[in-house]
């Protein structure tokens, strides 16, 4: 008895919730169903790694580069393959291959070897894979037919923001950490501890790095992207040790750092990928900026490119000069910043752009 | 000693599949007058003795549920829905369409493809299934023996990636000649494994440390040894510096029978070690020392039966099972190690063995179950879009009313008696 009065009640309540919302007028009748907007019959698809669409980091940022696309008109709606395991890398991208895409972008080079093997097998598909170039034994490109890669020399962006860690640190400290020790992650921290070092050569001080020697290349990692524990643990150590400027390099796990420095009270955060001040605008007021990746601006321009018959397999390499790395704008730094960091940062991005100063990394393409 | 273990011995011989069921009622009124059981071992006892209809139930319901939430979450149905009150059938079109459509699209990518014109064509979906299957078939009776002995492995994750790494290792570096390279290869992934499963069992035997903290412990120490191993040139890619290995050698791949698919001779293995696991639980001596540890270790103190033998040795090998799982998956599927070979694989070993209620052949539906649900999910996500995600709540609802059987008995409304099992450890499938 008891329980269906209950019931009812619930019933009630959900009843009323829906008829709020359930008002609405009906479309006319023909009309509807039909593409949301744009007449492209062009589908570009994707297929992620274990990350998902929604990781607030590459996936997600590249996924946003085909909505783009879609919202502009220049595609139509895109099509998403999630993969859940690393088992389903090849059947997803079998889905896609037998699912009439137009473009298949993969993302990450876990998805190198499927990518690789549809991509052989289907010589007429046409492909693009993020953060992945084909190589061979010594490292000479080896490009595949169908293949784009897009790849970001994130170091060149990481060296502006490690210059302006230097410059703002009070510590003399500056650090940064890792997800993994793959060279996607330590190019940003090559670039990081090389700006930091010209800054020292440049003003005669002497701010550390944690975390990361360009020259041992050896570093604080958490092994993975998803031991978010481990993550605030390595970040609180660093704070510990006198840092007071912090990049991680770690996806979405780096907010970890964030919360770290949060607690910690005076220290700052560099975001890595997308512009933190957005994408995690929880920490919006310790985040002195970020070093972005236009991973969504490459697969956006590589899915128009395919779309308007020009695709081709030729790398497209993110730099400073084409603006697929940047460092983000300052935000509520931009007072703290003093004129003259500013003028040197915009001076060294014009220096590295024109080959006046050269930034290396091993992880460079 | 001898004498005491000679006696149930025979009478496993001769008693043949009664057996269980004889001794299985024996222990229990001994029990009784000297302690009640513990929550874990109603647990486990619960979960072997349920009955089929149960389970098969318990996979219904969660599908439904399944079915209402792909429907809640079809941008489709949100739009009929806005209007519902000016007409409503728009809604439940579109719901039907929603549901049906994802779970007709499951079905073609996981058992069979009607717009294929050939059957070898047709019936690659459930090739797919298979192959998926393979791992969590092996995986599956590493969790499913320790249950029958009482323990809980939550370490097949570690056991299968030690496994993976030491049949990988040899798969790769080793040079061998054709098919005892894959011999080698397997027998290695099974010692790793064991190794890892023998060092739980082990502490277990000796310290009485619990299996289920030894074992979470051992999986973290496995999933970074693997992750350090992969950063050493022996296991990386010449001229690259990703945590990926070589591909296997030829000699070592395990054969491909299906054009285009990428089902293996990794599943004969899986199977093997049913057949072995089968043979262990009813046929042998040492299986049968297992079950009586399992249903109550006092008795079979009693009874003459080493209790610390039979932990170490029972997780001895079932680490050897799950390390013929990472040894399949990385021989067969993968081709090479990286550092998520093991996937959640150890995890859904947990869940399918609990769904197979720790028998053999159980095990194997369930996992041929686990496997169409993931084959079919790639499938699903591309031709409806509905997120991969909705596989594992399904997957997780079933565990949740397998664990809690008097739910589905209220909702089917089931009495009580009609699912009391008549003999434990005979319950499910075996």
């Amino acid at each position: 008895m008891r329980r269906t009065h209950t019931m009812r009640l619930v019933a009630a309540v959900a009843a009323v919730g829906l008829a709020t919302a359930a008002c609405g007028e009906p479309p006319g009748e023909g009309g509807g169903g039909g593409q949301a907007n744009g007449e492209s019959d062009f589908v570009p698809c994707m297929v992620t790694d274990e990350g998902g669409p929604d990781d607030k980091s590459f996936n997600q940022t590249s996924y946003k580069g085909l909505l783009d696309a879609a919202e502009e008109g220049i595609t139509a709606k895109p099509r998403l393959a999630e993969s859940n395991a690393a088992s389903d890398y090849e059947p997803n991208v079998d889905q896609m291959v037998k699912a009439d895409c137009g473009l298949i972008v993969t993302v990450g080079f876990l998805l190198a070897d499927a990518t690789k093997q549809a991509a052989e097998a289907n010589p007429e598909e046409k492909f693009a894979i993020v953060d992945f170039l084909y190589t061979d034994k010594s490292g000479k490109p080896t490009p595949i037919d169908n293949v784009k890669p897009l790849v970001f020399n994130t170091h060149e962006a990481a060296f502006l923001a490690g210059y302006l860690a230097a410059a703002q640190s009070k510590t003399g400290k500056v650090a940064t950490w890792g997800g993994a020790k793959i060279p996607t992650v330590t190019i940003f921290m090559d670039g990081f501890y090389d700006g930091v070092q010209h800054y020292n050569k440049e003003k005669n001080k002497n701010v550390q790095v944690l975390g990361w020697n360009k020259k041992t290349q050896d570093g604080q990692f958490v092994g993975d992207f998803s031991n978010a524990n481990k993550a605030k643990q390595i970040s609180e150590n660093l704070l510990n040790d006198g840092a007071d400027i912090i990049m991680p390099v770690a996806g979405p796990i780096g907010e970890s750092a964030a919360v770290a420095a949060k607690e910690q009270g005076d220290a700052l955060i560099i975001w890595v990928d997308t512009d933190g001040y957005e994408s995690l605008s929880k920490y919006k007021d310790i985040i002195l900026t970020s070093v972005v990746k236009g991973m969504d601006v490459a697969v956006k321009d590589a899915a128009a490119e395919a779309a308007e018959g020009n695709f081709s397999n030729e790398p497209f390499i993110g730099t400073l000069e084409n603006e697929g790395v940047s460092i983000a704008p300052y935000h509520d730094f931009e007072d703290e910043i003093s004129d003259e960091t500013k003028q040197e940062i915009d001076q060294l991005r014009e220096q590295i752009i024109s080959g006046e100063l050269k930034v290396e990394s091993d992880a460079a393409f | 000693m001898t004498d005491q273990d000679e006696r149930p011995d025979a009478q496993a011989q001769d008693g043949g599949r009664d057996s269980a069921a004889a001794t299985a009622t024996e222990p229990k009124p001994d029990n009784r007058t000297e302690e009640e059981p513990s929550i874990g071992q109603r647990f486990l006892r619960e979960l072997t003795t349920g009955s089929t209809a149960l389970t098969f139930l318990s996979v219904v319901l969660a599908l439904l549920i399944g079915a209402i939430l792909i429907v809640v979450s079809d941008p489709d149905v949100h739009a009929a829905a806005s209007y519902f009150f000016s007409r409503p059938g728009d809604t439940f079109a579109a719901a039907w369409t929603s549901a049906s459509e994802a779970y007709a699209a499951m079905f073609s990518g996981a058992i069979i493809d009607f717009d294929e014109y050939t059957v070898g064509r047709a019936l690659r979906p459930f090739a797919d299934t298979l192959t998926y299957a393979t791992p969590l078939i092996a995986a599956g009776l590493a969790v499913a023996l320790a249950f029958r002995t009482g323990l809980l492995n939550i370490g097949a994750q570690g056991q299968l990636i030690l496994g993976a790494i030491l049949a990988g290792y040899i798969g790769f570096a080793v040079q061998l000649p054709p098919v005892i390279h894959i011999v080698v290869a397997m027998l290695a992934g099974f010692v790793g494994g064991a190794v890892w499963g023998g060092i739980a069992g082990l502490i277990k035997a000796t310290r009485g440390a619990h299996e289920v903290i030894v074992t979470i412990m051992l999986n973290y120490i496995a999933l970074f040894l693997l992750a350090y191993l992969l950063t050493t040139d022996a296991f990386q890619r010449e001229g690259e510096d990703l945590p990926r290995s070589p591909f296997m050698l030829p000699t070592a791949e395990l054969w491909r029978p299906i054009e285009g698919s990428r089902l293996n001779l990794g599943l004969l293995f899986a199977l093997l070690a049913a057949v072995y696991t089968w043979w262990l639980l009813n046929r042998s001596t040492m299986g049968f020392r297992f079950k009586a540890v399992g249903l109550n270790p006092h008795a079979a103190t009693t009874a003459g039966i080493s209790v610390p033998r039979s932990y170490t040795m029972v997780m001895f090998i079932c680490g050897g099972l799950a390390g013929i799982a990472g040894a399949t998956q990385v021989m067969g599927t993968s081709l090479h190690l990286h550092t998520s070979i093991a996937e959640q694989l150890g995890f859904d070993a947990i869940t399918v063995a609990l769904l197979g209620r720790s028998s053999p052949v159980g095990t194997v539906l369930a996992a041929i179950l686990f496997g169409a649900l993931r084959a079919g999910a790639t499938t699903m996500q591309a031709q409806t879009q509905t997120p991969i995600d909705i596989v594992l709540v399904v997957q997780a609802l079933i565990v949740l009313f397998i664990a809690a059987p008097p739910l589905v008995r209220a909702v089917f409304r089931l009495k009580v008696r009609a699912t009391t099992p008549v003999a434990p450890g005979s319950g499910g499938l075996a």
